[in-house]
């Protein structure tokens, strides 16, 4: 009797402590979170300032925009979007804990607050702005979907893909615009569908299926590591508008003020040509328009309810929007993406920031 | 085959062999699959495509690029985990190796073949292509320590209490060692990935759902009835909920449920989501076992003066317990591998990371290189469950009836 009550308090025990080991951590950082929360308002922002810690939503399964590098280190475009709001919020680009979101939970993830910001290739689409509740900063990255065909199959344009398989991935909104636009065009197609992109690929490098259809980003991504990239090409034509940039919870103008901004200051130094490496130079700068920018005149940061010198740490920690764009998506990297629509606004695309001022 | 008429004849002429075609390699074909002309077929038939998919493995196994696992392989077994934390696995790898090596020499048997063969898999790793040299150095120190704990396990058989009470308390150990202990700065439980996270969510969920499923099997056949049926309600219940639903429940809907002002990390509620999935199941099990139990085993303890509480912790649970004992393993070898449904929740177990793996654009199309190695070490680990298991059921002499 004696061992059996003894074996059972031990499984009880096992319990019990599992259970606490667990939740320890948290109780410890919800209760930092709270006092913040009750002391400065309940902004989000003050809750990040507070704890000097964003928490991100980010995707770390797509390559180039965000994935996990040998060592372990979150990196990517929209990884460097959240250290980008890091820095400018808490002046330290580090100071992000990435939270992995699948497709499915990453709306609920920003509704329950339980990361700050979502920064995961979101399309900024109508039912989200408002249905979903969330608030979309401005675009960082405008995407569209297009299709890679062989370049021997004499395909030009959408047109000539009548009758032929195209593999798509389930589940994604590019299912849907594949079907809408050929809808639309009136052409007949065989839309062969697959779980997860790598199936897609094999199938298409195998030759049972004719074409297939993923951002063009993606598409980029993968050509460049296929057999023989030449032998494949991407159409030119564009099957849906994507613009993807970070979004936040909707009914905190105060946190959606800050991330807007931080994001222009990226786009506002490109402009102005401010790099991470001479950031420093322009510190002593004449420009008002500068010199209000990296924070050494007026008082804007504080306006927005971040450090004064918020645009300098980001330029300073992370780099302007071309060093961001050509460290992970340009022609160092395998994708070597043209900035197209994502160029300055002086340079032919639609990166536009409003004025500092 | 030559040599065999000169045996005969130098031994003893009078004595006449077997036939030669039922004995040696050609005899033994012969009767085992050529034997008729369905067999020829099936044989050749089964033999091409065996050599097919075989040589079609090992041309890929051989021409394949593995310094995508070689990369990566830290990334694979403790996800993010800190480098300079990664001292705290290999304390707990440590405190596993002493408790083994102990038990091995303290109770012999099952622990003896669990104990060589986690020694083996750790020889294995030794010898693996990738394997950084100070990890070659720990895992020496590893085997070393087996041998000596075993040594001190034999020669102290006053061990026995202290080793079974850290056994016991070994996962909560090794979760408050990665949370600190308060002392040390934490490892948020959401950079524990990779192997490590899988082995962790799997040995809750195992040692957890074990007691539960065995009072939940008790109280479905109690007489009370609000235990009765609060047991077959629970049991049906989950039973009738595929675990990916459970686990969205508790990665999803409970935040929104509990509100704000109680957070439970994501670790935890998949932990606590397998344990209940599993712990239902168990319980169908262990009450096939206590059915199976004759009545007459009840009424003899009861002619002894056993009370039900006797009668059920000493002679009924043990005998049904042993009784399940396959199918339980079944339960929990699946358990094992469901682990990898939790990438969809966005937790990094061993799946989960090699997806993220194969994100990074340096190794983009390397899939069929994870894939293949994330099967090995599920197979590997796997195997090692349901042979524990049928050693464990030889040493219980559960067949010999």
């Amino acid at each position: 009797m004696k061992k059996i009550s003894f074996v059972f308090m031990s499984c009880v025990l096992v319990v019990l402590l599992t259970l606490t080991g667990c939740s320890n951590e948290d109780t410890g950082g919800k209760e930092s979170g709270d006092s913040s929360n009750g002391s400065s308002g309940s902004s989000i922002l003050s809750k990040v300032i507070d704890n000097k810690k964003l928490v991100a939503g980010v995707n770390d399964e797509l390559p180039g925009f965000g994935y996990i590098d040998e060592s372990g280190k979150n990196v990517g475009f929209d990884v460097d979007f959240a250290r980008v709001l890091a820095a400018g919020a808490i002046g330290d680009a580090e100071a992000v804990e990435f939270r992995p979101l699948s497709a499915q939970e990453r709306f609920t993830a920003v509704q329950t607050g339980e990361v700050d910001v979502l920064i995961r290739n979101t399309t900024w689409t109508t039912n989200r702005d408002s249905e979903v509740g969330l608030n979309f900063a401005p675009t960082t990255f405008y995407d569209g979907q297009g299709i890679m065909v062989r370049a021997d199959s004499g395909v030009e344009s959408l047109e000539d893909l009548k009758g032929m398989r195209i593999g798509v991935d389930t589940g994604t909104t590019t299912e849907l615009n594949l079907a809408d636009q050929m809808r639309a065009l009136g052409i007949e197609h065989d839309a062969v569908v697959f779980d997860g992109q790598d199936a897609v690929v094999a199938a298409y490098e195998s030759g049972s299926i004719d074409a297939w259809t993923t951002d063009k980003s993606g598409l980029v991504a993968r050509q460049a590591v296929m057999e023989n990239p030449d032998d494949h090409k991407i159409l030119e034509e564009n099957l849906s508008k994507e613009p993807l940039g970070p979004s936040v919870k909707g009914g905190d103008d105060k946190w959606f003020d800050a991330v807007n901004w931080m994001v222009f200051a990226t786009i506002q130094a490109e402009e102005y040509g401010i790099t991470s490496k001479n950031v420093d130079e322009f510190l002593e700068s004449e420009n008002p328009e500068i010199r209000r920018l990296l924070g050494t005149e007026g008082n804007l940061g504080e306006q927005l309810g971040l450090p004064k010198d918020f645009a300098y740490q980001i330029i300073k920690q992370v780099g302007n929007y071309g060093e961001i764009f050509e460290k992970n998506l340009g022609a160092e990297t395998i994708f070597k993406l043209d900035r197209g629509l994502n160029a300055l606004h002086t340079d032919g695309g639609i990166l536009y920031s409003p004025p500092f001022r | 085959m030559n040599n065999e008429p000169q045996i005969n004849a130098t031994s003893d002429s009078s004595v006449v062999g077997p036939p030669k075609n039922t004995v040696g390699v050609g005899g033994w074909l012969k009767t085992n699959l050529f034997s008729g002309w369905a067999n020829i077929i099936l044989t050749i038939v089964s033999a091409t495509i065996i050599s097919y998919v075989v040589f079609h493995t090992g041309k890929f196994i051989f021409l394949a690029d593995w310094t995508v696992i070689e990369s990566n392989f830290r990334l694979l077994m403790v996800g993010q985990f800190p480098l300079e934390e990664t001292w705290r696995v290999w304390a707990a790898v440590f405190l596993i190796s002493a408790l083994l090596g102990s038990s091995w020499g303290l109770w012999r048997g099952v622990m003896r073949h669990v104990t060589l063969v986690i020694a083996g898999l750790m020889v294995f790793s030794l010898i693996l292509p990738f394997i950084q040299t100070n990890t070659r150095l720990i895992l020496v120190g590893n085997i070393i320590c087996i041998f000596l704990f075993y040594i001190i396990g034999r020669k102290v058989t006053k061990l026995k209490i202290p080793v079974l009470l850290l056994w016991i308390l070994f996962i909560p150990l090794v979760i408050s060692l990665f949370n600190g202990f308060g002392i040390l700065p934490k490892v948020n439980s959401n950079i524990w990935g990779g192997f490590l996270l899988t082995l962790l969510i799997a040995s809750v969920a195992i040692v957890c759902s074990f007691p539960l499923g065995v009072l939940l099997a008790l109280g479905r056949r109690s007489k009370l009835p609000v235990v009765k049926w609060f047991c077959i309600i629970y049991i049906e219940l989950i039973r009738g909920i595929p675990l990916i639903t459970i686990l969205f429940v508790f990665q999803l809907m409970l935040p929104l449920f509990l509100g704000n002002s109680i957070e439970v990390s994501n670790v935890l509620r998949v932990m606590v989501g397998f344990t209940l999935f599993s712990a239902a199941y168990l319980a169908e099990n262990i009450r096939g076992g206590l059915q199976s139990i004759p009545r007459g085993q009840f009424e003899a303890a009861h002619a002894l003066g056993l009370n039900s509480t006797y009668t059920m912790g000493f002679i009924v649970l043990p005998q049904a317990i042993k009784a399940v004992i396959p199918a339980c393993v079944g339960q929990f070898i699946s358990i094992f591998k469901d682990t990898s449904l939790v990438a969809i929740v966005g937790l990094t177990e061993l799946l989960g990371m090699g997806q993220k793996v194969i994100a990074n654009p340096a190794f983009l199309g390397k899939n069929m290189e994870v894939f293949l190695f994330i099967a090995f070490i599920y197979f590997i680990f796997c195997s090692l469950m349901s042979y524990v298991s049928r050693r464990l059921e030889n040493t219980l002499g559960a067949g010999e009836r």
